[in-house]
């Protein structure tokens, strides 16, 4: 079943200099494993096409049934010198969060 | 086991102003770490200074002092904190006169130094230290003659030398947020510093709760569960001298703690969770096992690490022009085509009076629309309103005053339904850049010092 990734997981973003760094975290070992293989650095820089300039890239943190992604060139300049409403990136957590994935239905939580 | 209860009470300059006495006066608490310096604060501190040269730290922790310090004494909670910014032993003197002020005696103030190499830019580069930009990779030497500040972060050690010598609170300019939480652990249970399990387990208590409240419930993605936000707990950790410890908070307090807010926090500005480096250690998150042990108890266990680098971060900030950012609020029907129209508006006048902005230099932003995240969150089709949030950024301060003076006719000769605009003209900030760049370790560390005197 295609669901938002909100469903399955949660995240938190800050920024990296002049990119965000946005940490997800599956709800089960096995919710980890699904979402893996689906959410590639490619996927996400898809997601944010529009925020991120630079390349995605990706990391995999099994223990915490997490990965961690940063975004590169995604601040307008980051810190002090951007112009943007959110120049630390405090948002792409909760963007990510939208993106659509495949999950099992064994796997859903009760809607 | 004994353990020794660790909290931190200001996760960076501009956290609540209460958090820390909350902490204090909530539960058993044997330190309390406290946070000031975001990347540029030192900027600032410096221009503040530059006019008062008994300034340059940050005055909020005077205030916090003045309000507790007779509890610290009594119960003997130690303090540390980087609120010495570029001038501790200034703190020191005001918090001796505070303590006079309320008649409070027979306690130590530590003052940890060394973090400042700014008088010693020329040098360093000079003998071949480029000191470049960890981002783009550019050498100092670039943007020299504009440097505000630049400072080496610390680890714990300097810190536990001033906790060895019986400081009830320790000011330091820059060291890590982590060295305020290792510190006392390796004080209380006499760590070795080349014990890199033991140090990583330190780091990573001290990430866990550097950030204040993100650990316990703040900034947490299914806020709908959490609880009595309003009155959230601050952070507390139970570490064990061997180096596992209990992520808590005090009891009654809102918010909660869990293996999820934990994870979050944890992730909370990651790079490689293979190498989290740092002045004492490089950590490995990917060691990290969690497991709740109780409500709002988090165990966290099985950390390992890896010596530390031969260089330290050094974090320096410089001069990049100046900004201003202004905003407009349009309602009423076709507010996002108002707006669009609005901000045309605002950019062509400005280049009929001969003041153009580049692509690079300008943003325009609908708020309402989608102004965080583009092409993610699909905006309404006509919305009741939108805010319109113009900004620039040029090394010509006269270009950005300009812009300033451009935003309130609109009022009256733009679109209909434009409002908001208050506060008066937006004004010329001067920007004040961050530049990352790593040092020898040799070059710092055999100029730290560390005093610590008795009121």
């Amino acid at each position: 079943m295609r669901v938002p990734l909100y469903r399955v997981a949660h995240a938190r973003s800050g920024d990296k200099g002049d990119g965000s760094n946005v940490g997800l975290i599956a709800d089960s070992p096995e919710l980890y494993e699904v979402i893996a293989k689906q959410l590639t650095a490619a996927a996400v820089k898809e997601h944010f096409r529009l925020v991120c300039r630079g390349e995605v890239e990706r990391f995999e943190v099994p223990n915490l049934n997490a990965l961690n992604f940063i975004l590169h060139d995604s601040l307008g300049g980051g810190g002090t010198e951007s112009l943007k409403t959110d120049a630390q990136g405090k948002t792409h957590g909760q963007g990510l969060l939208t993106l659509e994935i495949d999950v099992p239905e064994t796997l859903l939580p009760e809607p | 086991m004994t353990t020794v209860r660790i909290g931190n009470g200001q996760g960076f300059w501009g956290d609540s102003v209460d958090a820390p006495v909350e902490l204090l006066r909530g539960g058993e608490i044997d330190y309390i770490g406290m946070d000031y310096l975001a990347e540029v604060t030192l900027s600032i501190m410096m221009r503040q200074k530059l006019r008062n040269p008994e300034m340059g730290y940050a005055t909020d922790f005077i205030g916090f002092v003045e309000r507790v310090l007779p509890e610290l004494v009594e119960r003997n909670v130690r303090v540390l904190c980087n609120a010495g910014g570029l001038n501790p032993n200034g703190a020191r003197a005001k918090i001796f006169e505070v303590a006079r002020k309320l008649g409070v005696k027979g306690f130590k103030v530590g003052v940890v130094e060394g973090d400042d190499i700014l008088p010693r830019l020329p040098e360093l580069i000079a003998a071949g230290h480029d000191l470049a930009d960890m981002e783009t990779g550019a050498p100092m030497s670039t943007i020299v003659d504009r440097v505000t500040s630049a400072n080496a972060y610390l680890g714990a050690r300097p810190v536990v030398e001033a906790l060895d010598e019986g400081a009830l609170i320790v000011l330091c300019g820059r060291v890590t947020d982590t060295a305020l939480a290792l510190a006392p652990m390796a004080h209380e249970f006499g760590w070795d510093f080349d014990d890199w399990d033991l140090m990583a387990s330190g780091t990573v208590a001290g990430h866990i709760i550097e950030c204040g409240a993100q650990c316990t419930g703040g900034n947490f993605s299914r806020w709908w569960e959490v609880e009595d936000l309003w009155n959230v707990g601050y952070p507390i950790v139970e570490a064990s001298s061997d180096g596992t410890f209990v992520v808590t908070k005090h009891e009654g307090t809102g918010g909660m703690v869990t293996v999820d807010t934990v994870s979050e926090q944890l992730l909370y500005e990651m790079g490689d969770p293979e190498a989290y480096v740092g002045p004492d250690c490089v950590a490995r998150f990917t060691s990290i096992q969690l497991e709740e042990v109780g409500k709002d108890r988090v165990r966290v266990s099985g950390i390992r690490g890896e010596p530390r680098t031969p260089t330290l971060k050094i974090s320096a900030s410089y001069l990049e022009g100046y900004k201003a950012t202004g905003q407009l609020t349009v309602s009423g029907p076709r507010a996002v085509e108002k707006a669009e129209l609005a901000a045309e508006t605002i950019w062509k006048r400005l280049e009929r009076g001969g003041v153009v902005f580049e692509d690079g230099q300008k943003t325009v932003e609908l708020v309402g629309v989608g102004a965080c995240l583009p092409g993610i969150t699909p905006p309404p089709d006509d919305p009741p309103e939108v805010v319109l949030r113009l900004g620039v950024h040029d090394d010509d301060r006269a270009k950005i005053e300009r812009f300033g003076k451009e935003i309130a006719p609109l009022v009256t000769s733009g679109p209909p339904g434009v409002t908001g605009f208050a506060g008066g003209r937006p004004k010329p900030q001067q920007v004040v850049a961050y530049w990352p760049a790593l040092l020898a370790r040799e070059e710092v560390e055999g100029r730290v010092r560390v005093t610590v005197e008795e009121a």
